[in-house]
């Protein structure tokens, strides 16, 4: 193997926070590299120490044999590598000669867009990619605008490309040509590097892959020599199973159900493609599966705070399908601990006290005839930040403050005192420690033991296994199987999180 | 010590204003009046003499009510600059309704003269409010632009429709005297508008701190997606904040046609609208302390005629001046108060006043 990078033990540290743990790797010249991994195995963060975003605060990094630094990204693209954000970082009212030649050094004040131009539309030829030069970026499909970025590096003359995630912003068909075109692209000799947790796009396409998980490698090899099955094992990994009494009950009537629920992301792509689940009282169903297969959505579904296309939610036998956020939370007694706490879960420049009340500020007994009873607010407040173990300085402080795993404790612990009929929790224990995760996890077995119906959506399959009754497994926006916990063996649960399916009714 | 810096970031708009009257010192001192007697004609003048402070008064009224008008859509993350345009329309609705309308006891007419100028206001901040929250439509260049057809079609009525016969440039006839806010001061123009808006700003500051209502324009304000997470109508809350603050502002505008001046006139407002805006941010969005606000910039405005007479500076400076205020209490909100580094700052402050102790 001609290795062209080679990465020797790269470490890097935020905080406290590792985010890599002595990373190698060996990228082969002119071969399609895939490195697969969750939200937050460290991919994103190993790429940037690549494209010298990022300084590790370890380890040697090899180009061609020779030890090499990276300080910047400007001299990476004289070393001849170039990064392809997830999120295209174009000019939208640009053309794309204007947007390839943007920065360009040598260009100087005397731009010669004609020559430019030409020499895009070469370029273009040579991989097929069909990009009209002078075409205005607002006017072209994602996929072209994928391909102008391609362009963009490829016209700085780099050997290595790195590519986060490119899929994610694609529509199906336009990922098919996404995929020929890394294809040509190896055949004229570049390397390249791409981001993703989609498995069957890596099967496709790849010569090796790396799969990485909580900032450490779990897995190198060619792809001839492993199959999906394989790949989803050591991305979902299994490191501590965690052994908790679950409360035998014999769970009630229907609390929650979906009938081929079809909904579509923020992007507009199909994200829910008729989903059916029922949730009965007494029971913990959990939702497993990698990141942005429909689970945000079918939550939001749950919630009201996203409309369905088609199908229904109903709430004991009600159709609630057109209820508003409010009316789920106050008359359907819905409580939610959303994924991200900052952007939706909390306001970070309210007091703790206040977010304790951001949901409930109508009622009872935060509020009487539409005055804030500040006193008996900042009471809960202090209870609660007892109760469920939330260090802070004063309930006063901007929640801004806190620490992440705080902040999550104060999501759950608003939503769980609500005393909701139905609690849709969504990685509840994104940032907590093994004690805090012990301590959510017995709350939730708690509710079950209340008779409240649980959705329990996370990635990790530890926490699901740990507290559910039932494990649906979602993947491209179905439900690939349902298995229990005794039955979820890695090899299967990872064939379903890879898609392939069993049944399409939990 | 902590507490101390966090107290100083506090008035940091205090020190805004101070720093602008430094710079306008030193504008001043270029001419041949110095600025300390400048100054003490000023504030003595707008603050301290009964004509004065009549005088004050009169232009604090729609000053105040136009900063509440944008302090409360700003609450909910909206930026009206249309309150002059709303100050138009409501003085022009409660002109139609204080002229025209059959005779009635003044009581019963009074009432219906505010509600119509509030009303009329109340639509001229409903319309952007439901563009912004129903279509997205950007609320800073509808209320911007709406602003021009406000002001026109008061010009349009004062010299069309509704011209007082033989006038010499476009106003209504007068209003019923039985109309007429009451004065405050006696043998002044000083009306109880002032006091109206004194009481408004008290109910607003209630509602922002101590009921739903303040919480959900705060909580829309500060994180939309949360406040759609909470079950808050995002949509009302913006019409409502929208409608609420067009309808003070056009309060402002019914009290300058049945306080002050006894008619419509075309082009009567010199820019009160826009004046609230600089209110609402030197009070740092707290409707309690628009009032002061307020009144330190109708101050500045009375004071500058009375300045020039006294001194003969021309009080165009005091434009400047008031220009400089607006750059510096913007410049000012920059400065957030960053626990972490004051802290670490004063802990290493302490560290070397221990080591150098140790030493002596």
């Amino acid at each position: 193997m001609n290795t062209y990078l080679s990465l020797q033990s790269i470490t890097k540290k935020f905080g406290d926070f590792k985010a890599l743990d002595s990373v190698d790797m060996d990228i082969a010249k002119a071969s399609i590299h895939a490195i697969l991994g969750e939200n937050g195995a460290g991919k994103t963060t190993l790429m940037n120490i690549i494209y010298g975003l990022y300084q590790p605060d370890g380890g040697r990094i090899f180009l061609n044999g020779n030890e090499a630094v990276i300080p910047n990204p400007r001299e990476a693209l004289h070393m001849g590598i170039g990064m392809i954000h997830q999120h295209l970082m174009l000019v939208d009212t640009l053309t794309v000669t204007e947007n390839v030649i943007l920065g360009l050094e040598g260009v100087g004040l005397s731009i010669s867009l004609k020559e430019h131009e030409e020499r895009i539309a070469e370029l273009s030829r040579e991989f097929d990619f069909e990009v009209d030069p002078r075409a205005e970026i607002w006017k072209l499909p994602m996929g072209m605008r994928q391909r102008v970025e391609i362009l963009k590096v490829l016209y700085r003359d780099v050997d290595l490309l790195i590519l986060d995630e490119p899929t994610s912003v694609l529509a199906p068909n336009e990922i098919e040509a996404f995929l020929a075109g890394l294809d040509r692209l190896r055949a004229a000799g570049k390397t390249i590097v791409f981001i993703t947790h989609k498995l069957d796009e890596v099967a496709h396409v790849g010569d090796r892959i790396t799969v990485m998980r909580h900032g450490k490698v779990t897995g190198n090899t060619d792809i001839e020599h492993t199959d999906t099955r394989e790949m989803a094992r050591m991305m979902v990994g299994r490191d501590v199973v965690m052994e908790l009494e679950k409360p035998d009950i014999e769970p009630g009537g229907i609390a929650l159900e979906f009938e081929n629920a079809v909904a579509i992301n923020d992007r507009g792509l199909p994200a829910l493609k008729g989903v059916n689940l029922s949730v009965r009282r007494g029971e913990v169903i959990g939702i497993a599966g990698v990141d942005g297969n429909g689970q945000v959505e079918l939550a939001e579904i749950a919630t009201g705070m996203r409309q369905l296309e088609s199908g229904s939610v109903r709430v004991d036998g009600i159709d609630v399908s057109e209820t508003s956020v409010h009316e789920r939370r106050h008359k359907h007694c819905i409580g939610y601990v959303p994924e991200d706490r900052h952007g939706t879960g909390l306001v970070l420049d309210f007091s703790v006290s206040k977010n304790c009340m951001l949901r409930d500020f109508s009622e009872r007994p935060f509020s009487e005839n539409t005055l804030i009873k500040s006193s008996v607010v900042d009471s809960i407040a202090e209870k609660w930040v007892e109760d469920y173990d939330i260090r802070l300085q004063s309930i006063y402080q901007q929640t801004r403050f806190l620490s992440g795993g705080n902040q999550q404790k104060l999501v759950f612990a608003r939503e769980v005192e609500s005393d909701p009929d139905i609690l849709v929790v969504m990685q509840p224990c994104k940032g907590l420690d093994i004690g805090a995760i012990e301590a959510v996890q017995n709350t939730i077995l708690g509710q079950k033991r209340a008779g409240k119906a649980v959705l329990y959506i996370s990635t990790e399959l530890d926490d699901i296994l740990a507290v559910c009754d039932r494990i649906c497994v979602m993947c491209d926006g179905e439900i690939s199987g349902v298995v229990t916990p005794e039955e979820a063996t890695p090899e299967r649960m990872g064939m379903l999180i890879a898609g392939i399916r069993e049944a399409s009714t939990c | 010590m902590l507490k101390f810096v966090e107290t100083l970031y506090l008035f940091r708009s205090l020190w805004a204003v101070l720093a602008a009257l430094l710079v306008g010192a030193l504008l001043i001192s270029m001419t041949e009046v110095s600025a300390w007697t400048a100054y003490r004609e000023l504030f003595s003048g707008a603050f301290f003499d009964y004509y004065g402070v009549a005088s004050t008064l009169v232009k604090m009224s729609p000053i105040l009510l136009a900063g509440l008008a944008v302090v409360i859509p700003l609450r909910a993350g909206l930026f009206n600059i249309g309150a002059e345009g709303q100050i138009y329309i409501g003085a022009l609705t409660a002109s139609m309704a204080a002229l025209y309308l059959p005779e009635m006891p003044a009581f019963i007419h009074i009432s219906i003269v505010v509600v119509a100028g509030a009303m009329g206001g109340g639509l001229w901040g409903f319309i952007p409010g439901y563009l912004k929250a129903y279509h997205g439509i950007n609320e800073v260049i509808v209320t911007i632009l709406m602003n021009y057809v406000g002001i026109n079609l008061v010009s349009f009525f004062a010299g069309g429709p509704m011209m007082q016969e033989g006038a010499p440039y476009p106003y209504s006839p007068e209003i019923a005297e039985h109309l007429w806010l009451p004065w405050i001061m006696d043998g002044t123009d000083a009306h109880a508008g002032v006091l109206v808006g004194i009481f408004l700003a008290f109910v607003v500051w209630v509602a922002m701190r101590y009921t739903t209502i303040g919480f959900a324009l705060d909580t829309v304000g500060k994180n939309l997606t949360a406040a759609r997470y909470a079950g808050i109508n995002v949509k009302r809350q913006i019409l409502v904040s929208m409608f609420v603050a067009g309808a003070i502002a056009g309060l402002a505008g019914t009290f300058e046609v049945i306080g002050l001046k006894y008619r419509l006139y075309h082009m009567f407002s010199p820019g009160y609208g826009y004046d609230g805006i600089v209110v609402a941010f030197l009070a740092g969005l707290n409707p309690v302390l628009v009032p002061l606000s307020a009144l330190f910039l109708s101050g500045l405005k009375a004071g500058a005629h009375i300045m020039q007479r006294a001194t003969g500076l021309e009080s165009t400076v005091i434009d400047a001046i008031q220009g400089l205020v607006i750059i510096f209490v913007a410049a000012s909100l920059a400065f957030r108060f960053d626990r972490t580094y004051w802290r670490r700052v004063l802990d290493s402050r302490k560290a070397l006043h221990q080591t150098l102790e140790q030493k002596t």
